[in-house]
């Protein structure tokens, strides 16, 4: 009843081509964004940002990076985590290598080398197909983190192999405590966020799909394969690369290679099947998701145990495990299109309520 | 030229390892197109359930069977109630479910038998072969060349399998087309199912192997990561593919990391086998073995 | 009917083109040409190598020896891409819609040539990018408009009936805005309606846009109806050409088709 387009006819294809073609979501977004920006940052405990807000946003950000990749252009990644290393240790190099860069502008630097290092990765993509291409991605996993590792230029000699990473200066302000580098993350994510978007329902999402449903098809109407494939590698490292800066310097604190390792960059293609595979939104559900699953098992296990069902520590952490398995494999059942596909279910149902037909 | 020798000898030995696992994948991913990467899990399951049970007593003999049993189970299980379900989904949503799966097994195993490092004793040493040592001066390690032999004969049994036995049969008409061979009657799931089992049953062998060589850990579950490269290399619905990738992968990195190694600070056997996998896709992107597709329109 | 348009120079010339897929011999010697404005049929028994034709005029497939000259300029074997761009659009025998996107999408993608805004100005979505954008799909909702597909814009194409996806394809095609337009049996498993309705598409669209059509399809009283003149390919071999009448005449054909006795 209340979620419903009638009455809202559109005069223009501008507005029928609007991010937000209903007024309803234009104004379930504003909402958001002002709690978000304002209410949140007003209310929420520093556990909250640094534990569950921050790593959400900047993994969301990833995310939407291999959705890119992945979901739009159909091109399978195992190492985004790879990408997001060579963002973090590209803008750790740039910020103590170029005196008085803002750091800001070393994320982008951090950005850029990511996407180059990810052309490179994506040139066998011409060639090789499917799973075959994880060989490729799976290569830049192991060899850039080994790299990182063992090239001691790389990590300025830092026998520990874990660095302190700079402080987040921007305009002489300093971004130490939680709320300040949550609204900083927040910023870039939103930004980015709306410029992927942008990227994905025009000329350009349209080119990446019609080469992940069919290459030749696309080739025939004069949509040249090298070209759209490596640019969706492009973009798609720099988005790993952005948020892997911001994942050292807003989330961990450190830049370490150990902290990009297969790991990661498995989580980060949960987010984006479970999320929903080309959209947007299920970037941040799935990233939402995989952050507070085991946030929310965790607390579970310690409330079993404080309720005096005694859980040892390796069994909890094990049903950790178990439970998050399981409910992998139980959101793929129940849709494997992902969380995003659900919401979609749920605004057609919402169209109708409450009356049945 | 004699250290050479060893080199090559041993990572053959080793890549027939690399090859058991790899071919659990190769089996699922040809009868049912599931890119199964808890393969890598189930040897790590096989491991620690057998070692399990015969801290509990059990001797070798009634260990094995007793475990074979449980990973026939498991496999017909994980088809039931997870590959069904999933049925005509996309090949990338049933590829995350199998990593689901493998923290599921992950967690089961240790959950049920602990998490502690365990040995693994069957009966054979990792010592050099006297004999060979004596006349040829090389020291080839005892328990790698049984391994192989083990490998070798579970790899004939599987061939003969699938080309003498009626499921054999009906296996490969499921791997050509999945529609036809419903049409001709072959029970699809009933396959799937026996080859689940079958997969089981080759992460036993796999994992007590392996789990012989570097003790029964968690760290078992990675030698799905060295199976990878192999069957990429050798193409994915490919057994022959498997044994070879296998070799290659096993034979190049040893001498990498041995020759190449130094050079570049070590540790490259982490990344070495997929780049020299990706190299030969670049040549030969279906692998070396694997089935070429023809792209139509 | 076809008397209204002026069927002007040659705008296609196949000459002597030979493609073999290893042993197997698709094409042989194979020469035609197309005129401005016509529509042209190729039509033969199954593996003729009516659609390994198409192929070879647009790119997919590099034939072994042979030219093919489009407007003006000749060509020994064009990449899809080249092909596309210099005005040349088809369908495909097997639908080759993409099917996670909505028929609108489809449509739009074959405007994705006409499309020049960089990928940062798409992202931030200001000036160019957005101008273009609506542009052309004020351009495609004319297409829309004319294959009459308005109810169904924002239906996943994976969804439509088979007729329809045949429709969308056209769609897709024609958005191009293609100087000839390659149709591989654009009325295959269509009901008598559906075929009506098509046939009454390709006149219009070679009316209306005086695009140049060649066709491939198996239905002889479609072929002989709306088509200006006809290949009869052969195994590979050209066996035929000519109007309708002289088609109908022609030994060789008439062979192939029913039978002869050896």
């Amino acid at each position: 009843m209340l979620y419903r387009e009638a009455g809202q006819f559109k005069s223009t294809y501008l507005a029928d081509s609007a991010i937000f073609p209903l007024r309803q979501d234009r104004i379930a977004m504003a909402v958001l964004l002002a709690i978000a920006f304002i209410v949140v940052p007003l209310t929420a405990t520093p556990y909250l940002f640094s534990a569950i807000l921050i790593p959400t946003l900047i993994l969301a950000l990833a995310a939407i990076g291999l959705n890119i990749l992945t979901g739009y252009a159909g091109q399978l990644s195992l190492g985004s985590a790879a990408f997001m290393a060579v963002g973090a240790f590209a803008s750790f190099n740039f910020i103590l290598r170029v005196p008085g860069i803002p750091i800001l502008v070393a994320f982008v630097g951090g950005g850029l080398c990511a996407a180059a290092i990810g052309i490179v990765f994506g040139l066998p993509s011409l060639r090789i197909r499917g799973f075959y291409l994880a060989v490729a991605t799976l290569a830049a996993q192991f060899f850039i983190i080994w790299f990182l590792t063992k090239v001691g230029w790389v990590t300025n000699y830092n026998s520990s192999g874990v660095i302190t990473a700079q402080p987040i200066v921007v305009f002489g302000y300093r971004f130490d405590a939680p709320a300040p580098k949550y609204l900083l993350v927040l910023s870039i994510v939103a930004l980015m966020a709306l410029a992927a978007k942008n990227m994905t329902r025009g000329n350009l999402g349209r080119k990446w799909m019609a080469i992940r449903d069919m290459d030749v098809a696309a080739e025939v109407i004069g949509i040249p394969q090298m070209k759209t494939k490596l640019l969706a590698f492009a973009v798609s490292s720099f988005y790993c690369g952005v948020a892997g800066a911001l994942f050292a310097y807003a989330y961990l604190g450190t830049v370490e290679p150990e902290a990009y390792n297969l790991d990661l960059s498995f989580r980060i293609l949960f987010m984006v099947i479970i999320g929903g595979a080309g959209t947007i939104l299920g970037s941040f559900l799935g990233s939402a998701f995989i952050v507070l699953t085991p946030i929310v098992l965790n607390v579970t296990v310690g409330w079993l145990d404080a309720s005096g069902l005694h859980v040892p520590a390796s069994a909890g952490s094990n049903l950790e495990v178990i439970v998050f398995g399981v409910l992998i494999i139980f959101f793929l059942i129940v849709e494997p299109l992902g969380i995003a596909r659900l919401w979609s279910i749920g605004k057609e149902k919402l169209r109708l309520w409450p009356f049945p037909h | 030229m004699q250290f050479f020798f060893e080199v090559l000898i041993g990572g053959l030995l080793s890549g027939v390892m690399y090859s058991l696992v790899a071919l659990g994948f190769v089996l699922i991913y040809k009868a049912s197109g599931v890119f199964n990467f808890a393969q890598g899990t189930m040897v790590f399951f096989a491991a620690l359930t057998f070692v399990g049970l015969t801290e509990h007593g059990l001797s070798f003999w009634m260990a094995l069977p007793a475990t074979l049993v449980v990973m026939v189970l498991l496999g017909l299980a994980i088809e039931r109630a997870v590959l069904r379900p999933l049925v005509n989904q996309p090949q990338i949503s049933l590829f995350m479910a199998t990593i689901g799966l493998s923290f599921l097994l992950e967690g089961l195993a240790q959950i049920v038998w602990g998490t502690s490092v365990r040995g693994l004793d069957i009966g054979v040493a990792d010592e050099p072969i006297g004999w060979i040592a004596d006349r040829f001066g090389l020291n080839i390690s005892k328990f790698d060349l049984v391994a192989a032999l083990i490998a070798a004969v579970l790899v004939a049994a599987l061939a003969f399998f699938f080309s003498r036995t009626r499921i054999g049969r009906a296996l490969r008409a499921v791997a050509d087309d999945h529609q036809a061979a419903l049409a001709v009657g072959i029970p699809l799931q009933q396959i799937w199912g026996i080859v689940w089992a079958v997969a089981g049953a080759v992460a036993l062998v796999a994992g007590l192997l392996w789990g012989a060589r570097n003790g029964v850990q968690f760290a078992l579950t990675f030698v799905a990561l060295k199976a990878l490269p192999v069957l990429m290399l050798g193409g994915l619905e490919s057994v022959p593919g498997a044994i070879v990738g296998g070799l290659i992968i096993g034979a190049s990195e040893k001498l990498a990391e041995v020759y190449l190694g130094p050079m570049v600070g070590g540790g490259i056997e982490g990344w070495f086998p997929y780049v020299l996998a990706l190299v030969v896709l670049l040549f030969r992107p279906e692998g070396l073995f694997g089935e070429k597709i023809i792209r139509r329109v | 009917m076809t008397a209204a348009r002026s069927i002007g120079g040659t705008i296609l010339e196949v000459d002597a083109v030979s493609l073999a897929f290893g042993g197997v011999k698709a094409l042989t010697e194979v020469s035609f040409d197309v005129r401005e404005h016509e529509i042209r049929a190729i039509i033969g028994p199954n593996g003729a190598g009516k659609s390994s034709m198409l192929n070879v005029i647009n790119g997919v497939y590099r034939p072994q020896r042979g030219t093919i000259t489009f407007r003006g300029v000749p060509r020994h074997g064009v990449n899809p891409y080249d092909a596309a761009s210099s005005g040349i659009a088809r369908t495909f025998q097997n639908i080759a819609l993409f099917k996670g996107m909505s028929v609108l999408d489809n449509i739009m993608t074959g405007r994705n040539l006409r499309m020049k805004a960089s990928f940062l100005e798409q992202a931030i979505w200001i000036g160019r990018a957005r101008r273009e954008e609506l542009d052309n799909r004020a351009r495609v909702e004319a297409i829309i408009d004319f294959l009459e597909i308005q109810h169904i814009r924002r239906t996943p194409v994976g969804r439509l009936a088979y007729g329809l996806q045949k429709r969308v394809e056209l769609a897709r095609a024609l958005a191009a805005e293609p100087a000839l337009l390659l149709l591989d049996e654009p009325m295959a498993g269509m009901n008598v309606e559906e075929k009506q309705d098509m046939c009454r598409f390709i006149l219009d669209v070679n009316a209306e846009f005086g695009t140049t059509i060649v066709l491939i399809e198996h239905d002889m009283g479609v072929v002989m109806d709306i088509c200006d003149r006809i290949v009869v390919l052969d195994y590979g071999r050209k066996i035929g050409d000519g109007a309708a009448d002289e088609i109908r005449g022609n030994q060789a054909v008439i062979d192939a088709y029913l039978g002869v006795a050896h």
